[in-house]
């Protein structure tokens, strides 16, 4: 019977023949990912009456949500973390500074095609664009996790969203996704492995593709998925330096492909041609329009980086915007880093002095604002665009301010004009 | 003995409360803000946060087995459990809901919180009815005496629910495995 990506690796992981969607399994995740929410879990995990961590080889920690940390309780926090990780032998932790743990756990290689990960993150998501099952998990069932090695999934019903066409000059994967969830709504993939297929994926660079999966958290999806070719496995390779594992890394792909004749619960197309700018305006993601009918809105603060838009081609795309021209007067600028790599090769390329010289200002790699722990709050009032992936009311630390998402050229054009505008107003 | 965070008496077979109604999409931020998650921990503090950013008037007003009646998506957004957790900390004693956030769902039913997807009642519940939940029956009674039903709970779910949530279950299933 032809199956589905999730079908396949949930079979595959909980050793049976065969699965249907509905299912109940017992999944043993590769990877077991959390961040600054350890120390909290860590609390749970002695609640339960066991010492130890099954499998701590597997667990994945980055310090990463408000970091460097801003106040006492947090510096707390962070520590009451390290001391956990000690305890525990973990090898797989990084500290303040490294990153945004969906990019640095892609980075360092620990994700691959074939694994599964569960994650104390919405946006774990995020993890299928490398072929790879990534769902999250509250902080409870991490500690479950944490002391038995083993979690309940239901095995969902997938959706398949093809796109085709080609993209326009600076439309990106972002306008698509954001149109993608503005049409099918923050409910259109809810409990669903959404799928990616089509020539205008394939076309993508994997930073791009990063962004399908990793969004589709704000379609209530519980993973993502898109298909492996070349790009994946050159990507793998030049990350991880470690070529020749390319040959388990394709093999395991085409394994886990979804079968021709899966079954589907919804499956829809969309053209990349078609698409112009688009921004989700206050405070929901599914509040999407065109930039056309938003363009001018008057902004006070542009924000720059997250798991969502933070990598070097996003940086790229805002140094090719602000070369040359000031950030507007009034206007903030953030940029921050998705890692400590990102910001690096954008130091080596010359990003960061392009983007210091328009008036942007740089915090460590990290979440900063997006989920309003530091670095950015917006004051009562203000209006924020940025490319993180969520613009919930109070989602940066202020309930009556508002926040539009879109691309990195957008956010980058808005910052130069003062009010949100596209790369050809400016 | 280190404090459990999540010690919720396990589930009652009959829940009845006032209703608090809410629409579609309600998401995880005005439930329970992000700015508070590595800060407040209290479980009363937690409490008082709970719906800050939604409805200022509930974390006052509500009462022991109040039960929150909202439409599609509630609890969309962020993995953050205290979106669950500080809802049973306030006394709520069910959540009904035309669909549910997937990980606020798991993140309810793993803190001992009856989360109940019934659309019909959903329309003819109104705030401050009263309404009856018969769990194991699957039954909700309105305050007007219409009843709706709703599917069972999976049996993985009705464990951890009977167990009292997720962490008091494994709690007792590492105690009698020694
Ligand atoms: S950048 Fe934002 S969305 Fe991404 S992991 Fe951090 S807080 Fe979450």
């Amino acid at each position: 019977m032809p199956h589905t990506f999730a079908e396949k690796i949930l079979a595959q992981n909980a050793g049976l023949p065969d699965v249907t969607p509905g299912q109940i399994i017992t999944a043993t995740p590769d990877v077991a990912l959390s961040h600054d929410n350890t120390a909290a879990i860590s609390k749970i995990f002695r609640g339960i009456g066991v010492n130890r961590v099954r499998y701590p080889e597997r667990l994945a920690i980055t310090l990463d949500h408000a970091s460097p940390p801003p106040t006492t309780r947090h510096a707390q926090n962070h520590a009451d973390a390290r001391r956990f990780v000690a305890e525990q032998g973990v090898t797989h932790f990084f500290d303040v500074g490294r990153g945004i743990c969906h990019q640095v756990l892609t980075e360092e290689g620990l994700i691959f095609p074939g694994v599964l990960l569960l994650g104390a993150d919405s946006h774990s998501t995020h993890y299928g664009a490398l072929g790879a099952f990534g769902a999250g998990v509250g902080r409870s069932e991490m500690a479950a996790i944490w002391a038995t090695g083993q979690l309940w999934l239901r095995v969902p019903e997938s959706i398949k969203i093809t796109i085709t066409g080609q993209f326009s000059p600076w439309i990106t994967s972002k306008d698509i996704t954001l149109h993608i969830i503005g049409q099918l709504g923050a409910d259109g993939g809810l409990y669903a492995s959404v799928e990616f297929h089509g020539p205008a994926v394939a076309a993508m660079s994997m930073s791009s593709r990063f962004v399908l999966t990793n969004m589709m958290a704000e379609m209530g999806a519980k993973n993502a998925w898109v298909m492996q070719d070349a790009v994946t496995f050159d990507w793998l390779a030049a990350q991880t330096g470690a070529p020749e594992r390319r040959p388990a890394w394709e093999a395991a792909a085409r394994q886990l492909a979804p079968d021709p004749g899966a079954r589907y619960a919804a499956e829809y197309t969309f053209d990349a041609s078609a698409v112009e700018p688009q921004v989700a305006c206050p405070h929901t993601v599914d509040n999407v329009q065109p930039l056309s009918a938003v363009a001018g809105t008057r902004i006070d603060q542009a924000f720059l980086g997250t798991c969502t838009n933070g990598r070097l081609e996003d940086l790229a795309a805002a140094a090719q915007i602000l070369k040359g021209r000031q950030v507007a007067s009034g206007v903030r600028l953030l940029v921050i880093p998705a890692s400590s790599r990102v910001y690096m090769a954008a130091l080596q390329a010359g990003y960061v002095e392009t983007l210091l010289t328009a008036g942007a200002v740089f915090g460590t790699p990290g979440c900063g604002p997006c989920m309003g722990n530091h670095f950015g709050i917006p004051a009562p009032g203000e209006v924020t665009i940025s490319t993180a992936n969520r613009n919930f009311q109070g989602r940066m630390g202020t309930r009556d301010s508002e926040i539009y998402l879109a691309s990195p050229a957008v956010v980058a054009a808005s910052a130069a004009a003062g009010k949100i505008a596209g790369p050809e107003d400016i | 003995m280190p404090q459990i965070h999540n010690s919720q008496p396990t589930i009652q077979n009959s829940i009845r409360g006032r209703v608090w109604k809410y629409g579609d999409g309600v998401n995880t931020d005005v439930i329970f803000p992000g700015k508070y998650t590595y800060t407040v921990t209290e479980p009363a503090e937690m409490a008082r946060h709970a719906l800050e950013d939604l409805d200022p008037a509930f974390a006052a007003n509500v009462q022991p087995g109040d039960v929150i009646v909202a439409g599609k998506n509630w609890g969309n957004g962020s993995s953050r459990e205290q979106a669950a957790a500080c809802l049973v900390h306030a006394g709520v004693g069910a959540v009904i809901a035309e669909s549910f956030g997937r990980i606020w769902y798991r993140n309810a039913i793993n803190n001992g919180l009856l989360a109940v997807t019934c659309a019909p009642a959903v329309a003819a519940l109104n705030a401050g009815d009263v309404v009856e939940i018969d769990v194991q029956a699957g039954v909700i009674t309105t305050g007007a005496g219409q009843t709706f039903r709703f599917p069972p709970l999976d049996p993985a779910v009705q464990a951890i629910l009977a167990g009292g949530g997720l962490i008091p279950y494994l709690k007792q299933q590492f105690q009698s495995a020694g």
